[in-house]
């Protein structure tokens, strides 16, 4: 066997390999994004799968309960009841009105059971959206 | 005041456009006049970013706060560094200090090459300055630093200004952007040097020796960068978290490894003349993925923590993007003939090949990070259904490119080139085998068997600590038994006469630190507790008291501590006083957490809120084995890179080598 058709050898089986963990890296770890209009939909469908529903925060629905952590998220006219459950201390920009991301599951009582909440503080390296507005194109 | 700014980023606009047809022209019509005042624009562009730089900070300085950027990214009570680091806070002002850096590395280059390479600088200026026309037609046309809030429509209320978020007034935060830019926007020069030499297809590789230094600078700033930011991210958000493979944090890695890729195989064309083609895509890859680092960062294609909001800017950077990327593959496919490969591949087992499959696992981890981060992009448009992938994808793919590498970093410099006998085989790594195996059985006694993939790094890790000591141990040896010096003055001599080995040998042994402490997270362990004063508990062998809960205000924040009082197995170990803040003007809660840092493992509270009723305090705890090793593995990488910057004693000539085989042995400053 010359050189080239060995390295060629080597490298597919290393490609192969990767392309193996890749592919069982995605089944693993795929979360599908969905709006909470299109998490009432999903009926059955949304059994099993891990999910990551967006939202605002609802003002004065966070409640502390041990190491739980219960809110109401809202995006346009429907809201949805979150339990989230972690290990990970929920970000210092959760709070009141805050945009956040659950990741996790929709439980059977229709209660989205988070295991990891992202949040977007809204004045983080913006303006806020009135100051954007009034201003214009200026604070974008 | 503004206008003035506003002017000059117009007027920096019109050199640069002056600049290229300056150059391109002047090279062409053969008028070194015109080339030499295209030359002259460049440095024009410099002063004339500067003194909007300059005005843009005056004004944040001042607080005035008719500007829309100043009253979004500062506010009166922030300390003079803060408003200062607003310069690069949003997105305007961070679009004004890449160009002004591009301004400055242009000019830089200009000037040192005023005399040399005349045939091929005419198009250096060329491609930096068809960058920089880029980025001021943003600054100039689309997203202006100097626009004024317009009074009528009645937003003079926000007289204050909104501040900057709390989270980001951490002193690694202050130099963590600029870092990364200066790494971002370095890597146009060696870019602009390779198409340069591409498109004057000049003779030998006088790009590469140009740029080498440039490039290892560069490199340097983005390693600081990257590391900066996990510093950053460990010790401020709470988590003891270092790395997410958030967007953003993946947008900052490609353009790293495809650099650490190029860095490497550079060395194959500088002494075998071969992987010419290669290293045209590698280059040009880190320098489009520094573009779309910067574009990801802002366009809100990828929904991220740390992105700055959705905005139209995105189609600006696709299409630099798609004509920068057509132009440079049809470049490089029209000049194939000229980037032929002087040798062949005459082993699988030999430094030439080692330098190949480096580069190939180095570009999968990079393929595999970019899928990733696209993944959600890519699915919607294939499926229909945006999907995301998780840290479970990246980790299950980069650990075991991760270890691939580690072991090539001990294999690699050792092995022979063109072809490597059993024998030399034998010398170069019984040992470091011996040792690495060593230390995995003695890691498997003591329980760390259940960690595979733990407990082949550290293995590695201990492979490739006995290599390089092995080298430094018989160049340093040969130096004392010829001169007799005493050993550690004879491998600062060793080191002096190649430094670029040598010091390559130091990063490598700052990988290899690095490696240790991301291995050490396989150990961590972490606690949730909600305690009443007076109350304790248990992580791993330290008892945690939690004793009292203070609280107060002061002109920015408003502020609650915890005092816990840590023990090791009965021993008191000192207090901790994990604390939170409300931030008065932002209203945003900040966790500060409390670290001991030891150099076997970080002990890490964090004080997570109160329970609703009031009455306990909700306490995390961590303990984080190694992680020391992370930030010890970085200082050892930037003291390495140093040495390479540093001119080798003895003139090392980059002819093409003949050593054959095993020849190396006794030679070691041969290199």
């Amino acid at each position: 066997m010359n050189t080239y058709a060995k390295f060629g050898a080597l490298v597919a089986v290393i490609i192969g390999v990767l392309v193996w963990l890749a592919m069982g890296g995605i089944s693993d770890s795929k979360t599908y994004y969905k709006t909470i209009a299109e998490l009432g939909q999903m009926g059955d469908q949304a059994k099993g799968k891990r999910l990551r529903v967006g939202g605002d925060v609802q003002a004065g629905s966070i409640i502390r309960n041990g190491a739980e952590v219960s809110f109401v998220m809202h995006q346009e006219s429907k809201t949805l009841k979150v339990v989230y459950s972690g290990i990970d201390p929920l970000p210092d920009t959760f709070k009141d009105g805050a945009q956040a991301l659950a990741d996790g599951k929709l439980g059977p009582d229709g209660v989205f059971q988070a295991n990891k909440i992202q949040a977007k503080c809204a004045s983080k390296y913006e303006a806020k959206p009135q100051l954007k507005k009034n201003a214009n194109r200026a604070s974008m | 005041m503004e206008n003035i700014g506003a002017l000059a980023i117009l007027l920096a606009f019109c050199f640069a456009v002056y600049a290229v047809i300056g150059s391109l022209v002047g090279k062409y019509r053969k008028n070194p006049f015109l080339v030499i005042s295209a030359e002259r624009a460049v440095y024009s562009i410099w002063v004339l970013l500067t003194i909007a730089s300059g005005i843009l900070i005056y004004s944040l300085e001042k607080g005035d706060f008719r500007l829309g950027y100043v009253a979004a990214h500062t506010d009166a009570s922030m300390s003079s560094v803060y408003k200062f680091t607003a310069w690069w806070g949003g997105q305007e002002g961070s679009l004004l200090l890449w160009a002004w850096l591009l301004a400055t590395y242009s000019a830089v280059v200009v000037f040192m090459n005023r005399r040399k390479l005349r045939d091929m600088m005419p198009w250096v200026t060329a491609v930096l300055m068809i960058t920089e026309t880029f980025f001021l037609i943003l600054i100039a046309f689309v997203f202006s630093p100097f626009q004024i809030l317009i009074a009528g429509r009645g937003n003079i209320v926000e007289g204050m200004g909104k501040g900057l978020n709390p989270l980001l007034q951490y002193w690694t935060m202050v130099i963590h952007p600029p870092m990364l830019y200066l790494g971002y926007v370095g890597f146009t020069v060696p870019f602009a040097f390779a198409i340069a030499s591409l498109i004057t297809k000049q003779p030998g590789d006088s790009w590469i020796h140009t740029t080498r230094r440039w490039t290892i600078v560069t490199w340097l700033f983005q390693s600081t960068g990257i590391l900066l930011g996990q510093g950053w991210a460990y010790a401020v958000l709470g988590w003891g978290g270092y790395w997410a493979w958030d967007p953003v944090e993946n947008a900052s890695l490609l353009p790293w490894i495809t650099a650490t890729a190029f860095l490497h195989s550079v060395m194959m064309q500088e002494k075998k003349g071969m992987m010419k083609v290669w290293n045209m895509v590698l280059i040009s890859a880190t320098f489009f993925l520094c573009i779309f680092g910067t574009f990801l960062t802002r366009s809100g294609v990828v929904s991220s923590v740390h992105a700055f909001a959705q905005s139209p800017i995105g189609t600006y950077f696709v299409v630099f993007l798609a004509i920068g990327i057509a132009a440079t593959i049809y470049l490089i496919l029209d000049r194939l003939s000229y980037l032929k490969s002087e040798m062949h591949l005459e082993s699988v087992v030999s430094r030439e090949s080692s330098f190949m499959f480096n580069n190939l696992i180095l570009l999968a981890s990079c393929f595999a990070v970019l899928w990733g981060t696209l993944f959600p992009v890519i699915s919607e448009a294939v499926t229909g259904e945006k999907i995301s992938v998780d840290a479970p994808f990246f980790n299950r793919i980069n650990v075991p490119i991760g270890l691939g590498l580690l072991f090539l970093t001990g294999v690699g410099p050792l092995i022979a080139w063109r072809r490597s006998s059993v024998e030399s085989l034998r010398r170069a790594f019984f040992w470091p085998s011996i040792a690495g195996v060593v230390v995995m059985i003695a890691l498997a006694i003591f329980g760390v068997y259940e960690h595979p993939f733990a407990l082949v790094s550290f293995g590695l890790c201990m492979f490739v600590t006995a290599t390089i000591f092995a080298e430094f141990w018989k160049g340093a040896s040969a130096i004392r038994a010829k001169s007799g010096i005493g050993l550690i003055p004879a491998t600062i001599e060793l080191t002096h006469r190649n430094t670029r080995r040598y010091g390559g040998y130091l990063v490598h042994m700052g990988i290899v630190f690095m490696f240790i402490g991301y291995t050490g997270a396989a150990f961590n362990k972490d606690t949730t507790k909600e305690v009443t004063p007076g109350g304790s508990f248990q992580l791993g062998h330290y008892t945690l008291r939690f004793v009292d809960m203070l609280k107060g205000e002061n002109d920015n924040y408003v502020w609650q501590k915890l005092v816990v009082e840590a023990s090791r197995g009965g021993t008191p170990i000192g207090t901790m006083e994990p604390e939170r803040r409300l931030y008065k003007s932002s209203q945003q809660p900040t966790s500060e957490v409390a670290i001991r840092r030891r150099i076997n493992e970080d002990l890490y509270l964090n004080f997570a809120g109160v329970s609703t009723d009031n009455q306990r305090a909700v306490i995390q705890a961590y303990i984080f084995p190694l992680v020391t090793w992370i930030w010890i593995g970085f200082w050892v990488l930037a003291v390495g890179t140093l040495v390479c910057l540093i001119p080798s004693k003895v003139r090392l000539s980059y002819a093409r080598t003949q050593v054959i085989g095993v020849a190396q042995a006794n030679a070691p400053v041969e290199k």
